[in-house]
């Protein structure tokens, strides 16, 4: 009885805070309800139709996969990387550490407006003023259609490699020093070492940390919001991600019968890669 | 140690402060920025020539920078305090009592963790206007007010309490809700530690939900006023920097006196793997 009176409020929030709300967001992907008029119209599968014939969403979806595939391998390689090269040295770890992590924990908001500054023209650009000084060519970054995406892709990895680092980390100090030690005695050499033993035993925390950092770039929305003209997503939509088309249609065009189709598309991405990462989980977790 | 270990160790050293330098200096950039005066922000060096306190007084007299300095406090404050009530609630019921249903509960609370917000946010904000939660702390709070990460994160901890400490509780006739509150939860102190630091970081970061949520600029949080703030003065570099600097330092300061604590979380949060 206890049990249940303790679980009542909680209970009660899941269901209508968490349950209700998606399910009734599948609903609305099914009808042409924009927030002002009071009807709703059962449609079908119109607006899945009406997104995927738009040329906008499909943009935003092809803009989407360039984040995942340009993000996901340089955290993952960069942090692995840094976290080996820290498990080498044992004074000032933890510093390190802090610092890397700074990025992560301050609101990216802020870091966007200030990597935007840096991202400027010369001659006030601290970024492009670095290069001229080091005799290379200026760069446009977010001005540009074709180097836009990267740059915001650049600032994001730098926010989301100390979080990585932390988790690399406290993996290789789980891997049991008896499995070197006795590779070692076999005549391993420190190449073998790394990617006969120490990687394949990292193994589930890598395949961890893409799904986490690929479900995190598939919902890229505040660095875009705040590092493109207006929120805009420009130059001509070549930064714009699926999250803010769907923020788009939703609350500028108050279209909310096809952003909730985006969304669920959204949701039906992210359902895929977790589904991948158990069954992959499940194949290699035995060494 | 061999020489190639040595080798290795100066090289590592080497490669790390090299990447603490690129790691810092954006943040660098933002206070010095935000010291230098409007006729000096575009000149191309690095310190301030006549450096200034001006534009955060600018933004604290001026603009509504301390309002929402407060809001974000605010909301972070609260829904941290939440957090930590109901998920170590619900985290202990399911780890310490036995009842029908606990499987099934656990389960359906585990499995809202796969639905992204922003599949959410439509029918919040549809719920919000028809119960005029609009542009109230309520309003931009009650989504995060309990978290199925932080419900998963307790009920491993309480798992870990021996059972014959609650029942020698019971013996002495204390309640139910007093063995939770009086017993349970002070053994737990070091994981609500965690889940509290990292709660109010998120909150304090939060974004999309608090942009749709408030429309008048008085019910803005910190980041929702920098990023309208910076976008109506795109020429004021100065007083945009100076607005992420007082967005940041707060944190800053938390994660210097609680960096033991947001590392064991982040450490935690990847236990989900």
């Amino acid at each position: 009885m206890t049990a249940y009176l303790f679980l009542l409020v909680p209970l009660t929030f899941f269901v209508f805070v968490r349950f209700y709300p998606m399910i009734s967001a599948f609903y609305m992907s099914f009808t042409d309800w924009n927030i002002i008029s009071p009807v709703k119209n059962f449609v079908g599968f119109s607006n899945y139709v009406r997104i995927f014939k738009d040329s906008v969403f499909r943009i935003s979806l092809l803009n989407t996969l360039k984040y995942v595939v340009l993000g996901v391998p340089s955290v993952i390689i960069l942090s692995l990387g840094l976290a080996l090269l820290l498990n080498n040295v044992t004074k000032g770890q933890s510093l390190y550490r802090l610092i890397y992590v700074m990025p992560y924990i301050t609101p990216i908001v802020a870091t966007s407006w200030v990597w935007r500054w840096m991202y400027q023209r010369p001659p006030t650009g601290v970024i492009n003023n670095f290069l001229s000084f080091l005799g290379l060519p200026a760069r446009s970054f977010l001005m540009s259609t074709t180097e836009a995406l990267p740059s915001i892709v650049a600032t994001t990895v730098w926010v989301e490699v100390g979080y990585c680092v932390i988790i690399f980390l406290a993996g290789l100090q789980n891997i049991p020093k008896e499995y070197l030690e006795a590779a070692k005695v076999d005549g391993a050499n420190r190449r073998q070492l790394l990617f006969k033993i120490t990687i394949p035993l990292l193994n589930p925390v890598i395949v961890f940390l893409s799904v986490m950092e690929t479900i995190m770039f598939l919902r890229i929305f505040t660095q875009v919001y705040n590092m493109t003209d207006q929120g805009s997503g420009g130059p001509l939509n070549s930064t714009l991600p699926l999250v803010l088309y769907i923020y788009q249609k939703a609350f500028k065009s108050f279209d909310m019968g096809t952003a909730a189709a985006a969304t669920v598309v959204l949701f039906l991405m992210i359902l895929g890669i977790t589904v991948l990462q158990l069954k992959v989980l499940n194949r290699r977790v035995q060494y | 140690m061999t020489r190639s270990d040595r080798i290795v160790k100066i090289v590592s050293y080497i490669v790390l402060t090299a990447l603490t330098v690129v790691m810092v200096f954006p943040f660098f950039w933002m206070v010095l920025s935000s010291l230098k005066p409007f006729r000096e922000i575009y000149r191309p060096y690095l310190f301030p020539k006549s450096p200034t306190l001006a534009n955060y007084q600018k933004i604290m007299s001026a603009s509504l920078f301390p309002r929402w300095f407060l809001n974000s406090l605010i909301v972070a404050l609260s829904t941290t305090f939440s957090v930590l009530f109901f998920d170590s609630l619900v985290g202990y019921t399911i780890a310490k009592y036995s009842f029908p249903g606990r499987n099934i509960i656990f389960l359906f609370i585990l499995s809202t963790l796969m639905i992204p917000t922003e599949m959410l946010i439509i029918p919040w904000y549809v719920m919000s206007s028809r119960l005029g939660w609009i542009d109230t702390y309520w309003g931009i709070m009650f989504p995060g007010m309990i978290t199925a990460f932080g419900i998963f994160l307790m009920k491993q901890f309480m798992e870990t309490i021996p059972d014959d400490l609650l029942d020698a509780a019971r013996i002495d006739g204390v309640s139910e809700f007093g063995i939770f509150w009086r017993v349970a939860l002070p053994l737990v102190k070091p994981a609500l530690a965690s889940l509290a630091i990292l709660n109010f970081i998120g909150n304090w970061n939060a974004f999309l939900w608090p942009l749709i949520v408030s429309s008048k600029p008085r019910m803005y949080t910190l980041p929702v006023g920098l990023a309208t703030f910076s976008s109506e003065n795109l020429m004021h570099w100065e007083l945009i920097m100076t607005g992420a600097t007082v967005s940041t330092i707060p944190l800053i300061i938390v994660f210097l006196i609680f960096q033991k604590q947001i590392i064991r979380g982040i450490m935690l949060s990847g236990l989900k793997g």
